[in-house]
This record gives structure tokens, sequence and C-alpha cells, in this order.
């Protein structure tokens, strides 16, 4: 029903447009293709397809005039990739909206993507490559009703796959830009704001009464004042048991989440230091546990890396809990120092420590009760640490050079899920070189070489890379990942990946072959999250 | 349903023949590095030719081709008057990086923030860097996928046939 009414309601304005006026609106979007072919490896895991061939592909559309705006995007999963979830299935066009603004006032009906503060109470976003699009479906508004002060609120379902939450999800939130709003001359600039999400759902419970509105709060400040910003944002999620039929299933705790961020920087120097609390704080469009029905977002506290080796053993937010801290340091030595060289001399600094909060997370139902001590480092359970140096140069005008150093402790129990003790901490080891080395106008080298030395985990790997690219239209890559570590012997295996492309304007076409790990793989000028795969890959991408 | 459908095809397609202007910025409110908002379509150069450039701190290519421009930018504005404005999408994991790693490699560019991915969808990105040149009139006339060493030059060209 509210498709059509959505259609409808574009149709007309379209339809006005076209007939009414001579100036007309504007139509853009962007089409995105993945085609992958899937060949049985037994050794590294990876299944044939029946399909053979697999294939995601999205057009957006968006039809803009003035303050007037519409679209929609078209989904084709025939059949979805492997890594997506098998909900991915056949053609649609899950997503669809229309919306204006006027005097202020902005509204937004069908499909829409929002995010609360930092996104602790209420996220809704979409990333193609990782499978997620947890996009609403209602009502929102956003109206300034004077200068400095924004006011927003929404209803709507969220989306998980092709369907729609049971659940109904409201919120508001308001920023007050005190310098703006009080037309403040002030060197020193405030911003407050607050806002709420609340859940309805049915309780359908037959043993036990459980919150049929489930609330969540967050409130939020940021002092600026020269080089220094200072932004901090704490939220409570009023308990929201999972509705088990045992007692021990459901916890009635309330959930909170701390997130604290100083920074200061001026010309050539940056530093970050930046902390976050997590207790229980998984938020969920309904009474699952799924996380694929997740609507909150606890932005993970450490650095993401691109380079493959970097990555390999990648930090995610424990959102039941744990505590975090990082230390970023940005300089930049002057040119013509005795360390700067001719061209300066950069200098990246990254450090960041994860751990479980006290006797694991908040806890409260008639047989238990736990409230972790609020802060807790020495002796509690390490779940993620790196420490990572890179120093960027540019030797002449042909070289330029990038090293990184690093060591990370990864707890892969933790990280993946695992049963406690069977896999314990890996310890990891990781240098990088990175050259690139200009031919002559328009043609380049770059090679970098990876290696990884651990015990735990797949034990060590070495990484190769060559790229030559012709500004502006083509690139070839060839990389091999070198598993010569691994403590099983048949899996001292070799990936090796080539990928070759072209691109003009608005348009890129790849095509690849391999065997790939999943994370962020830049190829060619462009960086991509990416799943593990061994096959055939054909990459479309373009916007108009 | 099925109709419907069609239907607003058809129309789009109608409309797209009446189509004869170049293509416009978005009406879109993006952060700025001191925490206040702006409209993308505020962004002025007084008749003069700019760059949006949409970049990342995690991503390579993107630093590269920020870090490439910003040592020949005063030449580049001196000679075209152009002006870059550098536009992150680093959600809120990365966010508090920004304005440190911008001022410490130096950038001269206006930078704004996007990081609920408002203005990359409205301006139908799925990768970055992704960048676009704006003629006198803020219409956008050029546009370029991914970067590789050496599209800087052809970005400079696409600026002199504009400023000239």
């Amino acid at each position: 029903m509210l498709k059509k009414i959505t259609y409808t309601f574009i149709l007309s304005f379209l339809t006005l447009n076209s007939l009414a006026q001579n100036n007309s609106g504007e139509i853009h979007g962007d089409f995105d293709l993945n085609m992958q072919s899937y060949q049985e490896d037994e050794i590294i895991g990876a299944k044939a397809a029946d399909e053979i061939i697999l294939n995601n592909a999205y057009l957006n559309i968006n039809y803009t005039k003035g303050d007037f705006a519409a679209g929609l995007r078209y989904e084709s999963y025939l059949n979805a990739l492997m890594d997506f979830d098998d909900n991915y299935k056949g053609n649609g066009i899950p997503f669809r909206y229309a919306s204006y603004t006027i005097d202020g006032l902005e509204v937004t009906v069908g499909n829409y993507y929002e995010q609360v503060g930092s996104g602790l109470i209420f996220r809704s976003y979409e990333n193609k490559g990782l499978g997620a699009d947890n996009a609403m479906d209602g009502i929102r508004l956003k109206y300034s009703p004077l200068k400095g002060v924004y006011l927003k609120s929404f209803i709507g379902k969220s989306r998980t796959y092709f369907t729609y939450s049971d659940g109904i999800i409201r919120g508001a939130d308001g920023e007050i830009n005190v310098n703006e709003a009080l037309n403040l001359k002030s060197k020193t600039r405030i911003i407050i704001g607050q806002g709420i999400v609340s859940r309805f759902q049915a309780d359908i419970n037959p043993k036990f009464k459980l919150p049929q509105n489930v609330a969540a709060y967050s409130t939020r400040l940021s002092i600026i004042n020269g080089g220094w910003n200072y932004s901090g944002e704490y939220a409570i999620k009023l308990n929201d048991p999972v509705g088990s039929l045992t007692t021990e299933g459901n916890n009635y705790a309330n959930g909170n989440a701390l997130m604290s961020s100083l920074t200061y920087s001026k010309r050539g120097f940056g530093i970050v230091a930046e902390m976050h609390r997590v207790d229980h704080m998984e938020f969920r469009s309904e009474r699952a546990k799924e996380k694929q029905y997740i609507i909150n977002y606890i932005p993970t506290l450490t650095k993401q890396h691109t380079y493959t080796l970097l990555a390999l053993y990648p930090s995610a937010t424990q959102t039941e809990g744990e505590f975090g801290t990082q230390i970023d340091v940005f300089y930049k030595i002057k040119k013509g120092s005795l360390l700067g060289g001719k061209y300066g001399t950069k200098i990246i600094f990254n450090f960041s420590r994860i751990n479980a909060l006290n006797g694991g997370n908040s806890y409260l139902n008639d047989n238990r009760e736990h409230n972790p001590m609020f802060i807790s480092i020495k002796g509690e359970e390490l779940y993620y640490k790196d420490i990572n140096l890179e120093i960027y140069k540019k030797i002449n005008t042909k070289i330029r050079a990038t090293g990184i150093l690093a060591k990370q402790s990864y707890n892969k129990d933790v990280l993946e899920g695992k049963t406690p003790g069977t896999y314990g901490i890996v310890e990891s080891t990781i240098a990088i070189a990175d050259i690139s080395y200009k031919i002559k106008k328009g043609h380049t080298v770059r090679v970098e070489l990876q290696e990884l030395l651990a015990d735990g985990g797949e034990g060590s790997w070495s990484m190769g890379l060559a790229e030559y690219t012709i500004s502006p239209h083509w690139f070839f890559a060839v990389q091999d990942m070198y598993n010569w570590g691994n403590h099983d012997a048949s899996k001292q295996l070799h990936y090796v990946n080539v990928n070759c492309g072209f691109l003009k304007g608005a348009n890129r076409i790849a095509i690849g072959y391999g065997k790939k790990r999943a994370g962020i793989f830049c190829v060619g000028g462009v960086c991509k999250e990416v799943p593990s795969s061994n096959g055939f890959s054909l990459t479309i991408s373009s916007s108009f | 349903m099925k109709k419907l459908f069609l239907s607003l095809f058809a129309t789009i397609l109608f409309s797209t023949l009446s189509i004869a202007q170049n293509r416009t910025l978005p009406s879109v409110d993006v952060k700025t590095l001191d925490g206040g908002s702006i409209n993308i379509t505020a962004i002025e150069n007084k008749g003069k030719p700019i760059v949006i450039s949409f970049w990342a701190t995690w991503c390579k290519p993107c630093k590269k081709e920020l870090n490439t421009i910003a040592e020949v930018y005063e030449d580049w504005q001196d000679e075209t008057g152009v002006k870059l404005v550098a536009i992150s999408i680093d959600n809120s994991r990365s966010m508090a990086k920004v304005a440190p790693y911008v001022n410490a490699s130096d950038w001269d560019y206006e930078v704004y923030i996007d990081p609920n991915g408002d203005l990359k969808r409205a301006m139908g990105i799925s990768t970055v860097p992704h960048t676009f040149l704006l003629n006198s009139k803020k219409e956008i006339v050029w546009q370029h996928k991914g970067y590789v060493d050496g599209d800087e030059d052809e970005l400079l060209e696409q600026i002199k046939k504009l400023a000239h």
C-alpha cells in the first residue's frame, strides 16, 4: 500500500514537472554490477556455486527539482554473491522516497537513512560491499526554527534484507549550536545535542512480562576552541530482554555507552586521544538475537587499516561490553630540515587497546545480578591491541615511499566468536614497504612488500603486489599472498590474484581472477570492501 | 504495481528529454570541521572553477590524490583561480581524525564531512576517491572515478579549459 502511494506521489510530481514547467528538474544516479564465478578449491575451503556465476547489481535514480527530490533503488540478486545472506534473493525496488523542503522544514516519506549523534542509539545506513542495509521506511521531519537550532524526528520500520522489522522505531533529536543560536562572537564554540529513540513491539511471551516500549537516550557535547576540540556522548538503553522462555536467557539490565575524544591540531601537527566504554548496548529493531537486526552503531576504536596484512586480523566492537583507548599522532617534518629533506616527511603514529569489562557486561534477572566497575584495565581480558608507525616520504620527483611497522594482539576467540581458550591471542609483527616510481608522464609502477610474523592463528604471511598504471585510463595489478608460516604444511599456500581495469570519466570496468581474502581491497586507485572468493570477477561502476 | 513502475520509468524518460541544462549540486547539508553545518550548494568561488573531491582518512589513493595536488595547489590557484573542496566520508569511527589529519598535512582545501553518506548517495558515488569539476555557474562539467598517479594532470587540463 505504502509502495503504491509513494509511486503515485513520485509519478504525479514528475508528470506535473514535465507538463507544466519550462525549468525542468534533473535526473542522476549510479549503477553497480558485481559478477563473480565460483570454483571449488578444497584446500582453501572455497565452494563452487551451482549457478557457476553469481551476480549483484544496483541502480539508484534520484530526481531533483529545486527543493523537491524523489528516487528509488532497483536491486538485483541473481543469485546473491556468496558472502551475502541467502535472504537477498531476486529483484526488487526496496528503496524509494520523496522529499521536499520549504521554509526550513524538510519532509521525507518512504525510505531514508538517519543517524542520531554518533550512532550510539541509532544509525540506519547502507554498505553494499558488506551487504548491510537497514534503511528505514516511514516518515522523517527535519526542522530548523531558528539559526543554530536543528530538530528532527522520525518514525518507521527498519529494513533487514527484503523485509521490515516487527518493531516500530520512533526517534527525535535536537541540536543547538550555541554560538549560532545566541549570535555569540566568542572564540569558544559549543554544540549540544540530545536524542531519544524508542522501539515498540507487542509482548507475546507467554511466560514473562517484557517491556513493549524500549527507549534509548543519548546526550552529546562538543567544545571547540582554535585547534582544540572536545567531543563526548553518553547513551543509555533501557532494559530490553531478548524474550527467551527461560529466566537465564533474559537480561533486564539497562545498557550504556560513553565515547569521548580530545583533539588538538595546528599546521603540520595533529593529535587525537579517544576512549570509549560500552556495556550491554546492542539495540535491535526487534527482540531477536541476530546481528542483522542491529539499529545502532558503536564505532570501533581502532585504526581502519587498508594494507592487506595490517587488516588481516581486524578489530570489531564488542557491543555487549568493552573498554578501549586510542591515540593518533600526525606530524609533518618541515621541508628543508635535516629529517624533512627537500619535500618534507610525514609521520603517523597510532595506538589502540581494547579490553573486557570487569566481570563482563551488566546483567540482571531473578538469578543473577552484575554491575561491572566503570574503569578497569589491569587484569582484564585483552581483546585487541595495535601499535603502528607510518612514515611517508617523497624522495624525488619520481619516487615516493611509505614504510610501516606494527605490532598487533588479536583475541581470536572473542573477536571471531569462538569458544574461549580455543585459539587465544594471536600476536603479530608486521612490516610494509610501498614504493611508487614514475617512469614517464602518466606511467607509474607501484610495488608493495608486506610481511606478517606470527605464531598463532594461521602463522606467518608474506605478500607482494606490483601495479602498473597508465593515467588516466588503465591499471594492471598482480599480487600474491603466501601463507608460508602455516603450522599445517598442506596449508602453506599462495593466493595469487590478477586484476586489470579501464576507467574513463564516470565509468569504471574491472576484471579479476584469483583467490581473495575478505577485507578492504584497494586496486587501481579505488578502495572497496570485498569478500573472500575463488574465481573470475567483473565489476562495473558507473554514475550519471 | 508493475504498471505504476513502468509508467514511472516512462515519465522519467519523458522528462529527461526536456532536460537541457547542466548538472547542479544537490541540496544536502554537510558538517564543517568546527561542528557546524552547511548546505553544499552554498560553496562559492566567485565564478572560478571548483573541484569537489570525495575522500576518507582510511583511503590510500584518496590521500595520495589530495597530497599530490597539495604540492602544486598554489600554482593551480595562481594560474586558474580554482578552489578545491575535499569532502570526507569518514563516519563516527574516524571523524575525529579528519581535522588533525588535514591540519597536519598542511592542506589549504575547504574540508567538509559527510558522516552518514547523505551527499555521497545524492551524488551517485559508490567508491572513493571520486572527483567532480564545477564551472563558473557551479554546474558539474566533468567527473572522474578513482585516482592513479598522473590523474592530476588531466584534472588540471580540464580546469584550464574552464579558466580560459
